[in-house]
């Protein structure tokens, strides 16, 4: 059949396990590889891994800036025609080859090691900056425990007369983001120094992690009964609260007011595909090593599945809750707005309080306008509007740190709210954090970097404290432009390749017809025309037109960062300063190594094969066969030397 | 004769108008009732005015300490709808003498919270146009709360993660009690076997203990 390429490669059959060793393995519970303990552990960690950050910060401002209710449209297609293809793959080749993701692709065909190289890599650049995000949780949580809470005022200058001036010109939240936590330096050159108290929220993230990971999915897999399920519980209780607020409905109508025009922009299916692939945490390896520890005929298309629509399902609650408080926020800054140009209406023409209120605003203006215009134009009245406010949509940390938290303290018993949430965001982020560890952790046994005496408690210990080490560069002044810088450039392109390469490589190197056998040992029945056509082309086809997207955009336009210089014009809106030159070399590797290393890892081997070759010439010839060859030289060797055997 | 001692009459009050619509030496202030009450809103009138000037003359009394100043010394003027006015202080000894505008500030400034409680506003409500503030001095606190939180929190990982290598270590020692015989090295090896990968997984796992390549082996003791 002519749409049946496939790839030549030898000697895979030397390679995998038979149906029957595999299913002699299951019956006899053989092996010493982890098992999950039950259904319920493995779909929780899925879940844990996939629901990250990134439904809670980055979805709601994709949607509502991208034609609200329209921007679902885009998603929901992607997400069935890309998202769960690629999840589907990932659980059945690693529960069909039972290895983590350089132990699979070294499998599928040793030329393809370079793939769970590459996901090593990635995973390891991302739990890096990952877990700073998640240092910064804890410090806003351990900072939650005192009422009033630090960022809900300004503090007061040296004398008592003022407030500090950088906190009077933006906010107190502001202000305590950029300098009391992350204390930021104006550019990515001035490091600024280590800043002692994230070090101290560093090392705790790290040291919760490890004793969560210490012995792998042994501990994982209890830890993710809270990480996995408290962010719902404390979304509905935000839900029901946000409810209750002036504004939040604004929020939600906000949010969901479908722009229809806003699907014939490229641009918003190049976000909803970039936001599926991200958000399900595809090509880190982490989801093919924890189906590895499943049982053989779990029905991993099941599961696939039901994971993408508890995803999908996540982003939307998530983006409704975090809305109805963003409108909150909105109303009560536009309440503001209008009471304080009310007041100054008042004051300035001696009227009686309640004379202009905020349903007449409008017409008293007018006729105030009439009467006196030369007063009225020197006088300073900023223009309120809701939507200006609802759409100062931020995302990211933006969202959690300034927006929310502002949010929070307008609100009765706030630092309640604050410890749940960030209580929340604190699980969303560890949950993940276990899959990139994973990621990270069974490609470095598989590749015997570690001695295999070494218990794994000691490897996951070693390499908490180089990730925690290496992840200083965040906690200093310039800290959050080097996460910005990573986020970028390490945690996009390399994934995008990847998947690419892993949708080759089990449709054409591993061989469809043998992956729809194995489904059918594993789950009893051949994966339907939808997963043969996704497979062989709608996938791939789509990861490559982002990825040609995603590379064109960044390689052409010039890249730029947003400092908070407090000497800056614009001051307090943030500066876009263009990067210094070493950064291209940083970019580069970040971006670089990951992405080079699935055909450098290739081009190594084949180097290796061919000088091994070449020096062992004499001795190839001999084992060609071996056999006579081995035989006949015992025997003369026997016969020089009778008295030795 | 009459119109003189009609003068006379009015000539204080008319001299106090003129010192205190000079405005050099006077204070605007504003109140915002309604903003800061609601429904619990009073209405400003003569008493209220009586109040203020009454709470002005007293704190004008403390600051200074000896001089008696009364209500006659506050003089206010220019009233408007809006409930604000100015007001000057003169001085006690001499009725045409104004109070210097600082002093009057930081008696004010002194005071400001029980001028404030006499009206049941703040310091945003009840405005003084030239006056700051003053601002709350901020809670310090002895040890900051967080490092309390990050303690605990660091105390309880410590103490999971002690106990998590202990218990490894005692399981190890107890293993390595019980393993001295070859039943913990076919464990050991099955597992090799399985981690490699390599064609050595063909092996059935329960009968081949050893590496094919070394049963050429066979071929050495055949001989």
């Amino acid at each position: 059949m002519k749409w049946k390429l496939k790839l030549p490669n030898p000697g895979l059959e030397d390679r995998i396990l038979t149906h029957e060793e595999l299913e002699r393995l299951e019956v006899e519970e053989a092996g010493d590889r982890p098992k999950w303990d039950n259904k319920t552990q493995y779909m929780l960690t899925c879940v844990g891994f996939c629901v990250g950050l990134g439904n809670v910060w980055r979805f709601p401002y994709l949607c509502q800036s991208h034609g609200g209710g329209a921007f679902m449209i885009p998603f929901l297609i992607l997400l069935v025609f890309e998202g769960i293809p690629l999840l589907h793959l990932e659980f059945a080749i690693g529960q069909r080859l039972r290895k983590g993701s350089v132990g699979v692709w070294r499998t599928i065909n040793p030329y393809m090691i370079g793939v769970g190289i590459a996901s090593m890599f990635v995973s390891f650049l991302v739990s890096l900056y990952y877990n700073t995000i998640i240092a910064w949780v804890m410090w806003y949580f351990f900072n939650s425990f005192q009422d009033p809470l630090p960022w809900s005022q300004c503090p007061v200058n040296a004398n008592n007369t003022g407030l500090v001036p950088e906190c009077e010109m933006s906010s107190p939240v502001d202000y305590y983001w950029y300098r009391k936590t992350l204390n930021t330096s104006a550019a990515i050159d001035e490091t600024g120094g280590m800043q002692w108290w994230m070090i101290l929220c560093l090392v705790s993230a790290w040291s919760v992690l490890y004793i969560c990971c210490i012995r792998g999915i042994e501990t994982t897999g209890k830890a993710v009964y809270v990480t996995s399920t408290l962010p719902y519980v404390v979304l509905t209780i935000f839900l029901i609260r946000g409810l209750t607020l002036k504004g939040s409905v604004d929020g939600i109508k906000f949010l969901f007011t479908p722009d229809v025009n806003e699907l014939a922009n490229p641009q918003t299916w190049l976000n909803a595909g970039a936001q599926v692939f991200y958000s399900f945490s595809l090509a880190f390896g982490g989801l093919i090593s924890f189906s590895s520890y499943n049982s053989v005929h779990n029905n991993c298309e099941q599961d696939a599945v039901i994971i993408s629509i508890i995803n999908a399902f996540t982003s939307i609650y998530a983006a409704t809750v975090i809305y109805t408080i963003i409108g909150f926020r909105a109303t009560e800054r536009f309440d503001d707005c209008l009471n304080g140009n009310i007041l100054t209406l008042l004051n300035t023409f001696e009227l009686p309080e309640g004379n202009i209120t905020e349903s007449n605003y409008d017409a008293a203006l007018q006729n105030l306008t009439t009467l006196s215009p030369d007063i009225i134009s020197n006088l300073t009245l900023k223009t309120c509007n809701l939507n200006t406010f609802l759409s100062e949509g931020v995302e990211g940390t933006g969202l959690a740190f300034i927006v929310f938290t502002e949010a929070i303290t307008k609100m009765p018993l706030s630092p309640l709210w604050s410890v749940l949430f960030f209580v929340m965001l604190f699980c969303l982020g560890l949950s993940s954090m276990f899959g990139n560890i994973e990621g990270v952790l069974v490609p470095l046994q598989d590749l015997n970097i570690f001695p295999k005496t070494w218990p794994k408690e000691v490897l996951s210990g070693v390499t908490c404290v180089v990730c925690c080490l290496v992840g200083l560069i965040f906690v200093q002044g310039s800290g959050n432009y080097w996460l910005a810088l990573f986020d970028s450039f390490a945690g996009s392109i390399p994934l995008l390749i990847i998947a690419f390469c892993e949708m080759i490589g089990v449709v054409y190197v591993y061989g469809i017809d043998r992956f729809n056998e194995d489904l059918v040992f594993m789950i009893g029945h051949k994966p339907n025309i939808f997963w043969q056509a996704t497979w062989r082309f709608i996938s791939p086809l789509i990861m490559l037109v982002i990825f040609v997207f995603y590379f064109s955009t960044t390689i052409t336009k010039e890249i730029f960062y947003s400092a908070w210089d407090p000497e800056s014009e614009n001051f307090p809106a943030l500066e876009k300063k263009p990067y210094p030159s070493w950064i291209y070399v940083i970019i580069f590797l970040l971006a670089g190594i990951p992405s080079l290393s699935v055909p450098g890892a290739a081009v190594f081997r084949a180097i290796r094969n061919y000088c091994c070759k070449k020096h062992h010439s004499d001795r190839v010839h001999e084992l060609d066969s071996i056999s006579s060859k081995i035989q006949v030289q015992d025997e003369e060797k026997k016969s020089e030397n009778p008295y030795k055997s | 004769m009459i119109t003189r001692i009609l003068l006379l009459l009015f000539l204080p009050s008319v001299i106090a108008q003129d010192l205190c619509e000079d405005g050099k030496d006077g204070y605007k202030v504003r109140l915002s009732i309604k903003t800061a009450l609601g429904d619990k809103a009073y209405d400003w009138n003569e008493s209220e005015m009586f109040l203020f000037r009454s709470s002005l003359a007293f704190a004008m009394r403390k600051y200074t300490q000896e001089e008696k100043f009364e209500i006659s010394n506050i003089l206010v003027c220019n009233e408007t709808k809006r409930v604000s006015f100015v007001f000057v202080v003169t001085s006690p000894n001499d009725s045409t003498k104004l109070i210097p505008k600082d002093q009057v500030a930081s008696a004010v400034r002194k005071h400001r919270h029980r001028l404030n409680s006499a009206f049941l506003l703040s310091d945003g409500t009840l405005e003084f146009v030239g006056i700051p503030p003053t601002l709350a001095t901020p809670i310090t606190y002895s040890t900051q709360p967080w490092l309390i939180v990050f303690g605990v929190v660091i105390g309880a990982v410590a103490v999971g993660i002690l106990s998590v290598l202990m218990s490894t270590m005692t399981r190890r020692r107890r293993a390595a009690d019980k393993g001295i015989d070859s039943g913990k090295e076919e464990e050991r090896i099955e597992g090799f076997v399985k981690e490699n990968g390599t064609s050595l997984t063909r092996l059935d796992s329960k009968d081949g203990d050893y590496n094919k390549a070394f049963s050429n082996d066979e071929r050495f003791t055949k001989l």
